[in-house]
Formats: C-alpha cells, sequence, structure tokens
C-alpha cells in the first residue's frame, strides 16, 4: 500500500548534554522535570492541538508566529512558543558556562551596553524584576533599524511571549518560571540569576547566533 | 498627620504565637512562625515623634505544619515565611512617605489597580491581599462539601457541586503562567447567577474587578511545586478534597449577601 505522508509531529528535542551536566548549579533533579515532564508535555500537548489542522507540518517557527497573532493568542501558541524557549534554554547554558564573552560579542556588548558589567547588571534586573512567569532574553535587532543604533537589547517578556514574535533575533535566554529554579532556589531568584551569569550562560553559543544573525542582514 | 492605622485585622494579637491542642496533651506547641511579626507600629523619629503606619504579615490561622501532608510545613515556611512576607516588606518600602501610606491595604490595591493601567505598588499590595485570602481559604481538616446556603446556592448556579468543581479545578488548571482560581459572589449578576468560577493572571484579584472573592486557589508554581512539582492537577485534587474550608467560604457568602439585602 503506499505510505502517503507521514503525520508530522514535532519531538522533543534533548539537551546538548547529560540531565547531570550542569550540576551543582541546576540539579539533575530539576531537569528530570522540567526537560522530562514541562518540556515534554509542552510538546505532547502541542502535537494533540496540531494533529489534523492546516498548522500541522509547519515548521516550529511558523506554527509559533501564525499563533502569536499578532498578539490575540491562537490556543496553540502558548505550547508552540514554550517549545521553542525551552530549545532556545537549553542551547543558551553548557557545562562549565559563565564567564565573559569574547570577540565580536563583547564589542558589540561593550558599544552598546557601555560595558559587561552594564550589560550584566541590566539583564539580571531584567529577570529579577519580570513578575510573574517569564523570560530575560539578550536580543538583537536591526529591522527596524533603532533609531538609537543599538542593536543590542535587554527584554523581558511574560509567559511564552518570547522576542521572535516580537521581531527580533534572539541571542540568549534565561528562563524564570519559577518552576526553572524552585527546587534548586526556592524563592531565591537573584541567587538563580547570578548561578546562571557566573557558571552556565553558554558565551559560544550567543557569538554563533549573532555571528548568523549578522550575516543574514549583510 | 499621618494616620496610625493598623491596616491587618485588629484581631491578630499582638504576639501571635499559635497554640494548637495536639496528641501531646495539649501541651503548647512552642511557636512555629516567625517571631519578628508581631510590631504593629514602626515608631520613626524625625524631630517630632511621628508614627509611621505600615502594613504587617498576618499569619495563617493555624500553624505551619497544620496542613501536612497536603501542604507541607516546608512549603509554608517559604510561600509565608519568604514569598508572603517579601510582598508585605517591599509594599511598605513603596508606599512609605506616599499618599498611600496610611490607607488600608484594599484602598492601597484598588488605587493602584487603576483600573488596569497597574501602578507600581499594585502587584504587591495585591499578592498581600491574596495570600492573607489564600491561607484563610483552608483549614486542617478541610475539603469535604459545603452545606446550607453556600451549597444550595452552587447548586443553583452551577447545577450541582461536581460541576462546580470540575469548573473550578479546571480553571486553576489551565490558567497559564502565575495566577489564581477563584469562587465569586457577582453583586449585579445580568444573568442571574450570583456566583462564578474565574481566573486571573499573576497579582490580579476578583476584587479590582467588582466582585467579592469567596475561595481561592493560589496557582503560582511556588505554591505547589515542592510538593507537586509539575503535577497541579494533583495539587489542585488535594486542595479541595483536603483543604478547603468551606466553613470560611459559607461565612464570606454570609457577609456578601448581607451587603445586597
Amino acid at each position: 500500500m503506499a505510505t502517503s505522508t507521514p503525520p508530522a509531529k514535532l519531538e522533543l528535542r534533548p539537551p546538548p548534554y547529560p540531565l547531570d551536566a550542569l550540576e551543582p548549579h541546576m540539579s539533575q533533579n530539576t531537569m528530570s522535570f522540567h526537560w522530562g515532564k514541562h518540556h515534554r508535555a509542552y510538546v505532547d500537548n502541542l502535537n494533540k492541538q496540531i494533529v489534523g489542522t492546516e498548522l500541522q507540518g509547519k515548521s516550529l517557527e511558523d506554527v509559533m508566529i501564525r499563533t502569536y497573532n499578532k498578539g490575540d493568542l491562537l490556543p496553540p501558541f502558548n505550547n508552540a512558543a514554550q517549545v521553542w524557549n525551552h530549545d532556545f534554554f537549553w542551547d543558551s547554558m553548557k557545562p562549565g558556562g559563565g564567564g565573559k564573552p569574547s570577540g565580536e560579542l563583547l564589542k558589540a556588548i561593550e558599544r552598546d551596553f557601555g560595558s559587561f558589567e552594564k550589560f550584566s547588571e541590566e539583564f539580571r534586573s531584567a529577570a529579577a524584576t519580570q513578575f510573574g512567569s517569564g523570560w530575560a532574553w539578550l536580543v538583537y535587532t536591526v529591522n527596524p533599524r533603532p533609531s538609537d543604533g543599538k542593536e543590542l537589547l535587554v527584554l523581558k517578556t511574560p509567559n511564552a511571549v518570547n522576542p521572535l514574535v516580537l521581531g527580533y533575533t534572539a541571542l540568549l535566554t534565561i528562563d524564570v518560571w519559577e518552576h526553572a529554579y524552585y527546587l534548586d532556589y526556592q524563592n531565591r531568584r537573584p541567587d538563580y540569576i547570578s548561578i546562571f551569569m557566573e557558571k552556565l550562560v553558554s558565551w559560544d553559543a550567543v557569538s554563533a547566533k549573532l555571528e548568523v544573525a549578522k550575516s543574514r542582514v549583510a
């Protein structure tokens, strides 16, 4: 019997490191719930929502932008965006991460924030002050060209919203939904943010994303 | 002149030590709630003595371990002792020296809700109120079914207790991100139904939307993550089966109806 195209289904992608690789800063226990339960549920629930609809078979980013629907969110948006956001979050970290960026990325940060320390302070503050659930981001923006000439910005977003649907290119994120840090840090979100900056952030990944973003514009 | 009004319930004693008759022959338990929250006044000297009003962190009406195993003492120590306390402390810092100082909590909350264009103190003020209300919505040995006028009202407006329970649980489970689910009394219903289930995001509550709150469940992840992790539906079930204080809900309905009569 001729097989038609199999129904496209989005898959749960694992982080690019084992679940215990970010210990003790982000415990295996946390990863087993955060990736194994939360991220997995977003994938499974998204698949259930889009099966048999015109969204099935489209890319994740396509589903996300269509269901963002200019801010008038359609039901699959929360799941689609949370799948994307979590993929991006795991990529924003690495074992032995932290420290400072270098090269073009550092130059860009120093140009647009004044110094790495000022960027770090702004990023930490955004992450600490996002009330309720959400994310903090470093983003690259070129279109529309910002009036002040700055290509890099810090943003914070609520719930599942991300910079892509707002027209930016994401470079780095930290998840500040309580499920991201509660087992390891409880109410101490600022401590979690500090550890993320000092021990987890993958500046390699951020540099690579900036390079891609700039090459698209060139 | 600064009004020296204590803004939390005046029924709270100066030392909010809670005692419980327990299996150990009724001996007084040692204090379980933190010791430093009984101060009602914070006198401040600036030339002439000025009494500065500030909000206090009110303890729940039961000891910290009283809701075990359904809501652990560990959770309560963070939820009340850290989160609720921080909302109170941060609210006080935000309003000191402003025209909001000395007003009641509800007044601060409604003014800073500002018809949806939230002013900075709103999140803290509303979260103080919401958490006070949440502790009152539960009791040791809670759960079960309501009775009397409350049950009649639920059956009238939802069809049955089971249908209400399903709607409430569903609201709590589907509030995306942080927020609350509520049973409320609507004093001016256009459809004749006085009772409604609502869900609200972050710090928003029914009061600022014009309703009277009767019952709430906190579905911010900090409310259940240590005990239930991702299993919010399990937390909601246990809340309904073992924690909800129908006495408290009945009392609030009675007050709400007496205002309308």
